[in-house]
């Protein structure tokens, strides 16, 4: 499988390249509805899709660029612009509302100083909202870089956000 | 002596430090110079005890929990001497947490080793596929009818019905996809079993294809379960070793091969036709049925879509017949559902029992109250298009057609228990803004009808003109509920019209307790 481990920092992407774009493309061109694959390893590769990108795929999928950028646009998972240094995705679906995770997450926005959907000024940490990470039974949670954490309270907050903001 | 260790590696372990608890437990068994074998399984679903380490004697698995990172060296030690420790939970078969369950679905997680095909096969992996050819497809077929499975993805409709509509659609070429786009909050079965089991999905969809004349099958898996999709891609790798997956499936001469895809963070992909045109690499947007997926499915041929849960059940009722699991349940809702206690609950986690037992009785029974250890005002059952439950209807039970009577839905089994300091107004209101963020947008009710319903409800809670308004909102929820394509539009009315009906205090109104004064 090409995609990363989870809890694997993406820090080693590179920048948008249309040869490598182009090699990443051709891996997935054997499956069936390759378009969603596609799109997942290029982000894997350069953070995020590239504009650039919605022709060259067009081109490859014979689609018509407005098909490719309707999908694109149409996922909360793909990103137009590269995120900051660390992701951290705090729940804020029902069972981490019912444990206490609003609380925590105006907390957080208040402390990077940025709203949910933003990255902070100096680069170092997106904040995203996720609606469930299946980590309900040990609500709140969150996920920093692909790790998952559970029972999050005021001092694991703390932690995360130090972590982040490095 | 090797000394063998289970220390999970579901998510949800991990996320309370099973990997550092690992970690401390290997340098331990260095520092004394034990060797260990340490098996990473699923979760017995016991999270107020996650990291649950359990040794291997021979009275049986011993459990420890919740293991912390620095409990590593005392608990070692301990495991050396006569095993005592002030976290030691006695045989883990005889938590009564467990004990009083009826696991049939997860009758292996977090006994067996997930990565293992050798271990699924000494736990009884792979003996409902062994029946299923022996049966053959129609016979097969009729086994998964007469046990009374139904979707256990939320529709409830029923499984073998399905199949054999696709079995008697003729195509050059049939699907099964398997629908692990887990997203309703409260609810982690699947995550659990493809983390935990993930041969038992394998096997459940092996049957399928064989069954229905289908010879590729997809797992959709939400791009939130990273762990999940890693455990399913090494299960499906070891079973093509292992000759379950491929042109000579058991060497029978069925065809059947699958492949993990992952979503990209869209709620609405969860619905069976907005994941086909997913699969097919298109906006996730709802298809008007007619067609039936089961006739014109993913790209445009017959394909059975079925919840995770339904497909794990399927090898279990292969391999002991319909009638074993037809005989457990109530009513139309037959055999076991693997119910799922989240939230401000103080025993979260997975409980696998019959259809019957009471809201209440999982909720302050099992589930022990809140975690606060404040009064439980409201649960919400289904997720988030469920209704919200007061404790007035705790004598519901467990049931498909029970809590539709009471205007409410057991979905796919998530129970969200929230405290008394819970503002109903605020979760009716997140109910529509949750509706409008995940939209697809096909359909005018529940693409607009979400942002229209976020501001009425807006205007109710600062009383401008309240009554005109709660009769607008009242009249706009029947608009979503009858006039949406999917049940994203269509059920956000359960959460909102349950909370005004049941809490209408928090929205304003005399409360009821008041207006009996």
């Amino acid at each position: 499988m090409s995609r990363k481990q989870p809890g694997n920092r993406a820090q080693t992407q590179s920048r948008w390249d249309k040869e490598v774009a182009l090699l990443r493309i051709q891996e997935h061109l054997n499956r069936e509805g390759p378009l969603l694959p596609i799109l997942h390893a290029l982000q894997e590769e350069f953070g995020y899709i590239d504009e650039a990108a919605e022709p060259l795929i067009a081109e490859v999928l014979n689609l018509s660029r407005a098909e490719v950028h309707g999908v694109v646009t149409f996922y909360h998972d793909f990103r137009r612009a590269p995120a900051g240094r660390h992701v951290l995705k705090l729940c804020r679906a029902e069972a981490c509302q019912a444990a206490g995770g609003d609380a925590l997450a105006t907390e957080a926005e208040a402390r990077i100083g940025v709203k949910f959907g933003t990255t902070a000024p100096d680069g170092s940490v997106t904040l995203e909202p996720v609606y469930c990470l299946g980590l309900c039974a040990v609500a709140p949670s969150a996920m920093l870089d692909g790790r998952v954490v559970g029972r999050l309270d005021q001092s694991r907050l703390e932690s995360l956000l130090a972590e982040a903001q490095q | 002596m090797t000394l063998r260790l289970f220390i999970p590696i579901d998510a949800g372990a991990l996320a309370v430090g099973a990997e550092e608890v690992a970690t401390g437990i290997r340098a331990a068994a260095a520092r004394h110079k034990v060797a260990v074998d340490v098996v990473r399984n699923g979760s017995r679903g016991l999270y107020w005890l996650e990291p649950m380490v359990e040794v291997e004697t021979p009275a049986g698995r011993i459990a420890y929990g919740p293991v912390g990172p620095s409990d590593a060296e005392s608990l070692f030690t301990a495991l050396l001497d006569n095993g005592a420790h002030p976290l030691r939970l006695g045989p883990t078969e005889e938590i009564p947490w467990l004990k009083r369950q009826t696991r049939l679905t997860f009758a292996r997680c977090g006994v067996v080793d997930p990565r293992s095909l050798d271990d699924y096969r000494a736990h009884d992996g792979y003996k409902g596929l062994e029946r299923a050819l022996a049966l053959g497809a129609d016979a097969a077929i009729e086994e998964v009818v007469q046990s009374g499975l139904r979707g256990r993805g939320g529709a409830g409709f029923p499984t073998g019905i399905k199949w054999r509509t696709v079995a008697q659609t003729k195509g050059p070429q049939k699907y099964i996809v398997c629908n692990a786009d887990e997203g309703d909050s409260g609810t982690f079965a699947d995550r659990m079993i493809m983390e935990g089991d993930p041969f038992v999905l394998l096997e459940g969809m092996t049957i399928a294809g064989i069954a229905v004349g289908a010879s590729k099958g997809y797992v959709y898996i939400r791009s939130e379960y990273p762990h999940a999709a890693a455990t399913m891609e090494a299960a499906i790798a070891a079973a093509r070793r292992g000759g379950y997956l491929g042109g000579r499936v058991a060497d029978s001469s069925f065809a059947f091969d699958m492949e993990v895809r992952v979503g990209a963070g869209a709620y609405v992909c969860g619905e069976e036709t907005s994941l086909l045109d997913s699969l097919e690499g298109k906006r996730g947007l709802v298809r008007a049925k007619p067609p039936l997926p089961a006739h014109k499915g993913l790209f445009g041929r017959p394909t059975v879509i079925n919840n995770v849960l339904s497909l794990a059940t399927v090898p279990i009722i292969l391999e002991k017949g319909s009638a074993f699991y037809r005989d457990y349940g109530m009513g139309k809702s037959r055999g076991t559902m693997p119910i799922q206690l989240a939230g401000n609950i103080k025993h979260g986690g997975l409980f696998e029992t019959a259809f019957g037992m009471t809201l209440g009785e999982l909720v302050d029974d099992v589930g022990g109250g809140t975690r606060s250890g404040r009064p439980v005002r409201a649960v919400q059952v289904g997720g988030p298009l469920g209704a919200y439950f007061p404790r007035a209807l705790f004598d519901t039970p467990f049931d498909y057609e029970a809590f539709a009577a009471r205007d409410g839905l057991i979905g796919h089994g998530g129970i969200v228990v929230f405290d008394d300091t819970v503002d109903m107004a605020k979760q009716a209101r997140f109910a529509m803004e949750f509706c409008a963020i995940e939209s697809c947008g096909k359909c005018t009710p529940c693409r607009v009808g979400s942002t229209r319903g976020i501001e009425v409800i807006d205007h109710i809670i600062r009383n401008e003109n309240r009554a005109a308004n709660t009769t607008l909102l009242e009249d706009l929820c029947h608009t979503l509920k009858f006039g949406s394509l999917c049940a994203l539009g269509g059920f956000t009315s359960y959460p909102v019209m349950s909370a005004l009906t049941h809490f209408p205090e928090d929205f304003g109104a005399p409360s009821r307790l008041q207006a009996a004064e």
